[in-house]
Formats: structure tokens, sequence, C-alpha cells
């Protein structure tokens, strides 16, 4: 599948092809590809004269940047301390039930992608989990059939 | 990032800057004669807005729109620092002293703004007790502003002092006064270590100068510790604060340009640190020639991209050259030669955040609050405040600051107001994955750098977790191990198989594996990581181990002996039960569980087929009756 490209310069414009914010730009990247294309990488090599192999050891080595699509919605649920304490795997195994899929996947619609996160730093509302930007405080196992089946009713844009 | 559409602005003058001081106080002053005779302050924080503050901020625009409220002024603020009470609001009338109120809804909004703000009655059940302990104990120096300045306006910042410790150590100090001042203050660094700040800034200078090079500052806030969030409320609160405490380090060491590094999980901080970045820039606080010296600074934001050890000072450097946040060793220090190989500053968010109350207020000021005596040693004592997050099974949730010193059992049980719901207080987890755990017998220590790290806990950079009867040591340590396990980065061999290993030993053990001596293998493996690990990611990740052990071996010993979990967390160790007694039939276990595993009819007790159980939980949480038992 082809993948248009002209958004992937107009990403490296914006950090003035600055190798020192190849992070950036994978963020970016990551944003409006739900993934980290092949092309894309390749072509950030090239532009930025980047071995493809450096590109890959930083798009391997952090947590934000998946190889593979991810869904349209991003469940993370927050792995912090204070929300392990009040629970949060029995929540994720509730999560996982619910969707169908183990943690780290995405279900085959790619409609959401389960993943675990470090501390969002929300601690007195534990556990909280977010749904792409939306924050859900003092998430229960019970609640969590009603914040998936929400998503699942919004129509799609 | 740079920001994009630059504000156009007039450079500030030092005088210019006394006067939008002046200008901004009278504006915020409430009185008769005045712009405003009262003030509505909404908290919105990350905590906040996620417990529903933008609902409540909304409702007040609607009730001063629609009921001619004429002189109410609607404010917003950061972190209000209670988080288990948010939604906060506070209310300021003209001659009366504020008043915050929590748990706020949208109905009582209205009658906040009906009674208080035009009728000038307070709504007293909503109202925290302004003897409340939650605040009365703490003592703000790095959150001096809170609840006081709006992030996105730096005139307000401005009102409160702010950028006057820069313009004073620009016009009438030396670097090296500012090096000197720094150093007898003994400010030490808050992300963890403990290192003085005014050390690292002179062995900066003195490098950068003997070479003749360009040198760094560098904010890290890239605030990794699960159950820590003081550097996010921070920058998201008082962002200007940070701003100016690195432009006075980078007079002090001779950098030209900062770095702040912060992670992207933080989107709300991000968004707050550009605008007030922009704003500075705007006014000339940043740039070239600032309040027309030749100090010329400027600082530019890296996103990290989720790796905790890019906390770590050489592998946050790497990150920010835009390669794998990898650590080095350390024979050769950062501060001689770190990003790009040239000396740099590195200080954390709330580091930065000390240094112009410093300035301002002066050295004798600083280390009056604190332990020990810094003034020959800055090893001797910690001085000044220390931000915490007061998280877990602790009534009153937040983000605190207190005096150096105090001890642990006065956090708990009177800023923190004690367990909830009635337990029993189990132990103190302090200084994140790095950290340990601390039991009852030491609440008295007293928190500071060296007594936290004696006690075989660290300060760490501010998360302090309470763990009530439920919590399992062992699940803790299981936790605390895998999550580092995630997140070492692989270079070294002790810390990557280390913690493989203690990882597969302590899941055994929550699994009702254990074997004897497997603690004592812990201990073994624990050694060799502390002695070997490249950086300390790997130094300090037994401490989790090593200290629940110390205090907490009989419940290893349970584990490993009876396969029993004492505190119902282990779910290969307990059985779930309906006790027939307490159970009332309410029917809303069996319609919630969601393997079918519980039958029963209205009001007759329930009955849990443990073949079907799969010990999520749900009916434990529901269970109004404490009828499901786990044994």
């Amino acid at each position: 599948m082809a993948v248009d490209l002209t958004k992937v310069n107009e990403i490296i414009g914006k950090w003035e092809g600055r190798k020192d914010f190849l992070i950036e730009m994978l963020q970016d990247i990551q944003d409006e590809y739900y993934h980290l294309p092949r092309e894309v990488l390749i072509e950030v090599s090239k532009v930025l004269e980047i071995p493809l192999n450096q590109i890959y050891e930083v798009a391997t080595y952090y947590k934000a940047f998946s190889l593979t699509p991810k869904g349209r919605y991003t469940v993370s649920i927050c792995q912090g301390t204070a929300c392990h304490v009040q629970g949060a795997d029995t929540v994720l195994s509730s999560f996982e039930r619910k969707l169908g899929v183990k943690l780290g996947q995405t279900d085959k619609n790619l409609e959401f992608t389960l993943e675990a996160v470090r501390c969002l730093g929300c601690c007195g509302l534990a556990p909280v989990v977010t749904v792409n930007k939306d924050i859900y405080a003092k998430l229960e196992p019970s609640q969590v059939a009603k914040v998936v089946d929400k998503y699942k009713k919004m129509p799609h844009e | 990032m740079r920001p994009k559409g630059e504000v156009k602005m007039n450079k500030v003058t030092i005088q210019g800057l006394a006067k939008i001081k002046e200008k901004t106080k009278a504006e915020m002053d409430l009185g008769e004669g005045r712009p405003y005779q009262a003030r509505v302050i909404v908290h919105l924080g990350t905590c906040g807005i996620s417990a529903g503050a933008e609902k409540i901020l909304h409702a007040f625009e609607g009730l001063i729109k629609n009921r001619q409220g004429k002189g109410v002024h609607l404010s917003i603020a950061g972190c209000g620092g209670l988080c288990s009470r948010e939604p906060m609001v506070t209310v300021e009338l003209a001659g009366a002293p504020r008043a915050t109120y929590v748990d706020v809804t949208a109905k009582d909004a209205k009658r906040i703004f009906e009674e208080h703000v035009l009728g000038k009655k307070a709504v007293t059940e909503k109202m925290l007790p302004p003897d409340d302990p939650f605040f009365k104990q703490q003592l703000f120096i790095v959150l001096r502003n809170r609840g006081l300045v709006d992030a996105e306006k730096i005139d307000e910042y401005i009102a409160q002092d702010g950028y006057s410790a820069l313009a004073k150590v620009l016009t009438k100090m030396t670097p090296e006064e500012v090096i000197k001042t720094i150093k007898a203050s003994g400010l030490r660094g808050r992300g963890g270590g403990g290192f003085p700040a005014g050390v690292k800034w002179e062995t900066c200078r003195r490098a950068g100068e003997e070479r003749g090079e360009e040198r760094y500052v560098i904010c890290n806030a890239d605030e990794g510790d699960p159950g820590a969030f003081m550097d996010r409320s921070v920058i998201e609160s008082d962002p200007h604060s940070v701003i100016e405490g690195m432009a006075i380090g980078a007079y002090a060491v001779g950098a030209k340009q900062g770095y702040v590094y912060i992670r992207k999980e933080y989107p709300l901080a991000l968004e707050k640190l550009n605008i007030a970045l922009a704003l500075a820039r705007a006014y000339g606080l940043l740039g070239q020639n600032i309040f027309g010296t030749p100090f010329s600074f400027d600082i530019e934001v890296h996103r990290g991209a989720g790796a905790f050890v890019c906390g770590e000072s050489t592998a946050l450097m790497a990150s920010l050259e835009g390669r794998a946040g990898i650590p080095r060793a350390k024979y050769i220090h950062t501060v001689e030669y770190g990003l790009y190989n040239r000396p740099s500053c590195l200080n954390n968010v709330e580091t930065w955040a000390n240094v112009p109350p410093i300035i301002n207020n002066g050295v004798e000021w600083f280390t009056r609050i604190g332990t020990g005596d810094v003034s020959t040693n800055p090893w001797g004592g910690s001085k000044g405040t220390k931000v915490f997050s007061l998280t877990g099974k602790v009534k009153n949730t937040g983000l605190i600051e207190v005096p150096m010193g105090i001890a642990l059992r006065e956090i708990i049980f009177n800023i923190g107001g004690g367990i909830e719901k009635g337990k029993k207080f189990k132990m103190v987890q302090t200084g994140g994955p790095s950290g340990g755990c601390l039991p009852e017998s030491l609440l008295d220590l007293p928190v500071d750098f060296d007594s936290l790290t004696d006690a075989g806990s660290m300060m760490g950079s501010g998360g302090m977790i309470i763990c009530d009867e439920n919590t399992c040591l062992v699940d803790l340590a299981k936790y605390f191990i895998s999550f580092l396990l995630e997140e070492s980065c692989g270079k070294c061999v002790p810390c990557r198989e280390g913690l493989r290993s203690m990882s597969a030993i302590l899941d055994g053990i929550t699994q009702g594996k254990g074997k004897k001596g497997d603690i004592k293998a812990l201990q073994d493996l624990s050694k060799v990581m502390i002695q070997s690990s490249l950086c300390a990611l790997g130094q300090s990740a037994p401490n989790p181990v090593l200290s629940s052990i110390k205090y907490f071996r009989e419940e290893y010993e349970r584990h490993i002996d009876d396969r029993k979990c004492p505190a119902g967390v282990c779910s290969a160790l307990y059985e779930m039960s309906i006790d027939p007694k307490l159970c009332t039939g309410c029917m809303v276990c069996l319609r919630n569980c969601p393997a079918n595993a519980i039958s029963g009819a209205k009001q007759k007790p329930h009955v849990l087929d443990k073949k079907k159980c799969i010990k999520c939980n749900v009916c434990y949480t529901l269970c109004k009756f404490d009828a499901i038992k786990k044994e």
C-alpha cells in the first residue's frame, strides 16, 4: 500500500530538519499515521541523512512508537504505583475480557489498542485509565463495559 | 518546541517589570472602586480536569454572564493540591480570608456564587475549614504561587515578584556570587540524588571556562517515577518559576542555551510551558540581551517518548541529541562532558523552581528551614522544603510541600488525614521504584535526604505512597521489579539479567511456587546489581525488594511456606467466597459478575462457584456489606 509522504515532509519542516529533533518528528509521524510505516522511516532517513538502522534503533527503543498500526482508540491503563495499589490490575483484566485482546494488542477491526502506561501523574484519582485524550478517574472493574461501549457507539469521523 | 506565532510585545526593562507588577496588583486587588470586588478561582490542573473542573468553570462563566456578575473576576489556576477532593474552587472577597471549596459540583457552583460571591455568606458544608491540617502544616516555597497565578498570564507571575530574582542577579551579582549563594543555601537536587546544586553549578562553570566551551543548562522534567507528579503540577501551575530558575542558573554557569526534557504523557504541562516560554520571549525575559545586559539565553523543549531510564542524566542527554536514551558509564560526569560533550548543568523542575526565592530572600532565610548544618559542608544537611505527591490509601491525597525534617507520621496522619476506610497503616513507600518501604516503627523518622537513605529507602523525586493492610509487600516488590525489567535499557548484564531473575523468583512466590532459598537468592542478586550495574536504574533497582525483606520478612515467608497471601492480593493464593451471614441478597454482585459465578435469589444469601470464579474482584469492590471474603 502506498503511503502518502507529503505529511512527512511537512513534519520534518516543522522541526527545521534538525537531527536532534528526530524523536519529536517520529512522535508527530506516529500521531499522523497511528504507527511508523517503513516507507515513512526511509523518507526520514533520506531527508535527514541518518542511516535507517539508527532510525530503527530510536523507533524500537521508545515506548511511544509502534511499527504496527494501532487502533482508533488507545486505552491506556495507568500502571503507576498508586494505581497498582488501588487495583489497576483488576481494571486491566476487565478491559482484556471486554475487548477480547491482551495487553499490548489491537483488535482486528483496528478499533481499540490496549496499552499499559507508566504513571500518568493523577495518582490522587487512582486507578486511572485514558482513552485517547479522555481521562477516567477512580475507574472500577464494574464500569469498564460502559466505557468501552461509549466508544463503540461513537460515530466514526 | 519552538512556538508558532510569536506574541508581539515590548521588551521589558527593570523599571518596566516594577510597573507591570504594580499595575497587575492594582487590577487584582479587590474592593470598592476597584475593577473587581470578588474573585472565583477554578483549579484546572490535570487532576482537577479529570475530576470535572472544566464543567465547574463553565458553570461559573454562565452564572457571571446571566446574573450580571459584574465585578466578579473568574480566574484559572493550576493544581489546588488536594487531589482527592477535586474539583476545587477558591473564593476571594475584599477584606476576607480566602475560602477553599472542595468536591464542587455544578449545583454547588450555583450556591457558592449566589450565597458566597454575591451574598458574602460562605457555604460552610462545602468549604475546607480554614484550620484544616492538610494546608495548615505545609510550607510553600516551590508551590509559592499555588492558586495565585494563571500559568498563561505572565503578568500575574510578575505581580508575585516574578523575574525580580533574575533582574537582581543580572544587574547586582556576578555569576560567582550567584553560585556562592546557591552553594551556601545548601540547596540539594530534588530529583532524588540530593547532589548540592551549587557544587554542580560551580563545576559546570569551571569546566566551561577551562575549555572555553559553550555550556548548557537542562531541566529534567521526565518525571517517570510511578506515583510522583510534583513536576507535572509545578509546570502546569507555575511554569515561569522554572524558566526564571533556569535563566538564573544559565547566568551563573555561563550558558546561552537551555533545554527542558519533558514527558510526552504530560500534554497539559507541555502546553502551559510552551505558552510561558513564548510570553517570556515576548517580554524579552528570554532571548538576546535580557534586561539590556550582555546576558542572552533561550530555552528549547524536547518531548520524551516513553522511556523511564531517560530520567538518568546521560540517557536524557543522549535522547536530547535525538538518539536512543541509553546511559553510559559516568567515569566522567555530565557536568563536565554532557550534552554534545560539553559541560551540562542538569537539575530537575523542583530544584530550578527553588532558585528564584533563594535569590530574593537570601541564604539565611532558606537555611533556617530544614535539618543539619550546611555552612561548611553542602552535604551536611537538607535545607528548604520538599514537595511530595501523597497518594495511596490515605484520606487526603494530593500535592504537598513540607519543611525538610518533618516526621513521616505528621505527613501521613495529620496532612494526609490517616488511612482511608478505617483500615490499618502498613507501610509507606518513598522514592518510587528506586526507593524502599518503611514500616510503622520508622514513622517518626525525619524526612530528609540522609535519614531516608540510612533507613534503606530514599527521598527520591517525591512520590510517597501509603499502603494499608490490604497491600501485599511481595506483590508490590514484584510490581516494581517488573516495571524496571520493562524499563531497563538492556545495555549492562547485571541490570538486564538480574531484574529478569528477580522477576521470575517474585512471580513464583506470588503464584504459590516459592521455594526455600528464594529470599537468599533475591538478596544475593541484589548485591551484585548494586555493585556492578552501569547506572542508577540498576544500582537502585533492588531497594524495594531489600527493604521489604528487611521489614516484612514474615510476609515473604507466609507466601513461601504456607502458600498464603495475608493481604489477599496474590490471586493464586486465595479463594473468594460469600459470607452467608453478611450477604443481604441484593443481587448486585450476581448481576455484575462477568463469569456468572454467583447464583442465588433476591434477599437470599448468594453462593459463589469457586470453579467459575476468575477473581476479577468486581464483586469485592461492589459489595456494600463486606460479604465477599478472600481467604
